[in-house]
């Protein structure tokens, strides 16, 4: 090598020296940044894993199982109806709503019909809870954004619904009041007006989370915008439910797959939205909620007269086989697959939850979004630990 | 001005030690007291404490040995010495901040001559100490906190101190006496009845120092720094017991003390509009009638708090820098052609 070569290389190696000096220093590098498994945002124990780019997040992985109870395994070693103390459990703000499509699902397999009292109350009782769930939502996306008002006016109002359910089942949270072949009691005397005024109240309450939220200039800037998911993605990941309608996607279980409750006796109407964005996932729940305590009203007024209980007998086998049902529960579509073997439990239960589907889009609909964006958008998902752990 | 009392300076000092003591974590109780605890209570239908003492007063008694009896826990990655000073840091910049608030028209503790410039530039020092405890907790959500607040503040110190300006040129003194008694001696367009409190004149100025304020306190919708439900309390997460009752008193000393400024510089102070009231009288019933301003403009602070959620960091730099300054400035120009025609 010669003398100027050699010089040339030095001028080179230091040059690029300097510019990796430059590169070194501007360069920030990712930041790991846990949000979770003890995270207000969580709703309990999912554990975000995020790489961040100053405040920009570059990956956002969901960690869930931090709360697996084991309840298809635990189906397994119960009696079918020991099972519905269990699913109770799974999303733990629409409790009434986890049990009926299981129930469904083993009256299928045994070839019962519940008598259409019995199915008018279940479809009031599933109405209510959603609206009891729904209530929570609409109050925890303010705590969410950082209006602390709205949630406790939520929690005011779901006390009304938790009162009415508790008043029929004897429990707010874990009813479990279905039974295959219908339910264990008739509604108590009074309850039917009472139901009303309280469905009047919910509707006054979502005129206030109308007024206190969706018409804030604040809450706008937060949603509009942030966390768009376009129709044939949320369709690719399996959403469900009110997320898959704020894309504009109208696909509503009740309406299309009814299982034979009292949806088709009465008038409502599926609610969505073209946006995809976290207001549009509020908006469309916004106005379920309303829709529900529509229903509900229409569905007081023409309860049929009749047994509550078909006839089963006192112990109950189910016929080997298979059954798939699902129902639009208030997080989505919710199905029970049921193997039996003609045994007192079920062989083996599949449970499909809303919430699992709907956490799996994280990682996309996280891309390039900025921290408090990952607020939003875990808020407007809007999914429930229980439901996706199971 | 007369004055009501000739002690000597020691003595003076000694009185003026004693009431800060006791004023400035009295005034922060009362805010917690009556609006964080009695007010958010009613707005959100809820009962708040009434068990303890009389309409629940003595919780925040409760509150504060419990906070006492916390463990003093450092992380263990923490910088100790910085960790342990920046809550000092904080609540001395509030405590700087009492030192030219006047309550009557002796009593102050240094009627300096430049007080709101002395106020606006003490009331920023609290940055360095929210960044200090950010940086020291060597925790990632306080890091992000402490940055946020620090980009925050920054950005709202200049409408502040620019909406300040208006008052300024209004009164023609940086003194806060001398902008009282320009509110008692002014008048509206030839009209003297009421003074003139320059909230009528400088409505505008108002406006975006009491948005600027909400910033500065770190209030919804500008909580970004403190944000529970995503930094789950920024800079101060690390903090437990007495070092986060030193934060959490100078979040509403501070509060109390921009309440002052504003009822200071916007409503008269000490001064009771349409009456002509005899200095000494004033400077026993001046404390009250300034509490009363004070205890009206930490009610709008609160409000606001309570009901709106909250914005996203670049969102609120964007309303600083486009809206807040340019309207300030504007209201700078206007002050100052009205000041030059009339």
């Amino acid at each position: 090598m010669t003398a100027t070569s050699d010089r040339e290389q030095m001028a080179y190696v230091s040059s690029q020296a300097a510019d990796a000096r430059v590169n070194v220093e501007l360069d920030t590098g990712d930041m790991t940044l846990n949000i979770g498994p003890q995270h207000p945002a969580t709703h309990g124990t999912l554990r975000l894993a995020c790489r961040l780019d100053g405040e920009q997040v570059v990956v956002a992985e969901p960690i869930m199982g931090y709360m697996h109870r084991g309840y298809e395994k635990l189906c397994e070693v119960r009696t079918y109806p020991q099972c519905t103390t269990l699913i109770n459990r799974i999303d733990w703000l629409g409790s009434f709503a986890n049990e009926v499509p299981f129930i469904l699902a083993a009256e299928r397999l045994m070839e019962v019909e519940a008598p259409p009292r019995a199915q008018w109350i279940r479809t009031i009782l599933f109405e209510l809870s959603r609206v009891a769930n729904l209530a929570l939502f609409l109050g925890d996306m303010g705590v969410q954004i950082g209006a602390l008002t709205p949630v406790f006016f939520a929690f005011r109002d779901r006390e009304r619904v938790l009162n009415q359910i508790e008043e029929v089942t004897g429990g707010r949270f874990h009813p479990n009041f279905d039974r295959i072949g219908g339910l264990k009691d008739d509604i108590p005397k009074g309850w039917v007006e009472e139901t009303r005024s309280v469905m009047v109240k919910m509707r006054t309450f979502c005129d206030e989370m109308e007024d206190l939220l969706v018409g804030n200039e604040i809450f706008q800037a937060r949603c509009r915008g942030v966390g768009v998911i376009p129709p044939e993605v949320a369709l690719g990941y399996g959403l469900s439910g009110a997320n898959l309608r704020a894309s504009g996607v109208d696909w509503d279980l009740r309406r299309d797959a009814n299982p034979g409750l009292a949806w088709d006796q009465v008038d409502w109407r599926v609610w969505t939205h073209p946006d995809g964005d976290s207001f549009a996932r509020y908006w469309v729940r916004l106005q379920e909620t309303r829709e529900a305590t529509h229903i509900v009203d229409q569905l007081l007024d023409g309860i049929p007269s009749g047994p509550i209980m078909a006839k089963v007998p006192r112990i109950i086998k189910v016929p080997a086989g298979e059954a798939y049902l699902s129902t639009e529960n208030p997080l989505g579509e919710m199905g029970y697959y049921i193997v039996s073997k003609g045994d007192l439990g079920p062989f083996r239960v599949k449970i499909r939850t809303p919430s699992f589907n709907n956490i799996s889009i994280v990682p996309w609909v996280m891309k390039g979004v900025y921290v408090p964006d990952v607020i939003t958008i875990l808020g407007s998902l809007y999914f429930i630990l229980g439901d996706i752990d199971r | 001005m007369t004055t009501l009392l000739a002690l000597p300076y020691w003595q003076e000092t000694g009185i003026k030690l004693g009431l800060a003591l006791v004023v400035i974590p009295t005034t922060s109780l009362i805010l917690v007291y009556l609006f964080l605890f009695k007010m958010m209570a009613f707005m959100q239908s809820r009962l708040g404490p009434n068990d303890t003492g009389p309409y629940g007063t003595l919780q925040l008694i409760a509150e504060a040995i419990k906070f006492l009896q916390k463990e003093d826990i450092h992380p263990a990655q923490a910088d100790r010495r910085v960790f342990r000073m920046a809550p000092v840091v904080v609540l001395a910049s509030t405590f700087l901040l009492y030192v030219v608030l006047p309550a009557g028209p002796d009593a102050v503790v240094e009627d300096l001559d430049t007080g709101v410039f002395y106020a606006m530039a003490v009331s920023s020092l609290s940055v360095l100490g929210i960044l200090m405890a950010g940086w020291a907790s060597a925790n990632k959500y306080a890091l992000l906190g402490g940055l946020r607040a620090a980009g925050q503040l920054i950005a709202y110190e200049l409408p502040l101190i620019l909406a300040v300006m208006g008052v300024v040129i209004q009164a023609e003194t940086l003194n806060l006496q001398g902008i009282v008694e320009a509110q008692a001696t002014g008048e509206i367009f030839g009209f003297g009845g009421i003074g003139n409190p320059f909230i009528l004149t400088q409505f505008l100025a108002f406006l975006i120092f009491m948005i600027a304020a909400q910033a500065e306190l770190t209030q919804t919708p500008f909580d970004m720094p403190v944000a529970e439900t995503e930094l789950v309390g920024g800079f101060h997460v690390e903090y437990t017991g007495f070092r986060f009752l030193l934060f959490f008193m100078a979040e509403f000393g501070t509060a109390f003390a921009f309440s002052a400024l504003a009822s200071v510089m916007f409503l008269g102070g000490w001064w009771i509009p349409g009456f002509d009231v005899d200095d000494n009288i004033l400077n026993v019933l001046g404390p009250g009638v300034m509490l009363a301003k004070i205890l009206l403009v930490a009610f709008f602070i609160f409000w606001v708090r309570f009901t709106y959620p909250r914005l996203r960091e670049d969102q609120l730099q964007k309303f600083a820098w486009k809206v807040l300054i340019p309207l300030a400035l504007a209201n700078i120009v206007l002050t100052g052609i009205f000041k030059v025609v009339f």
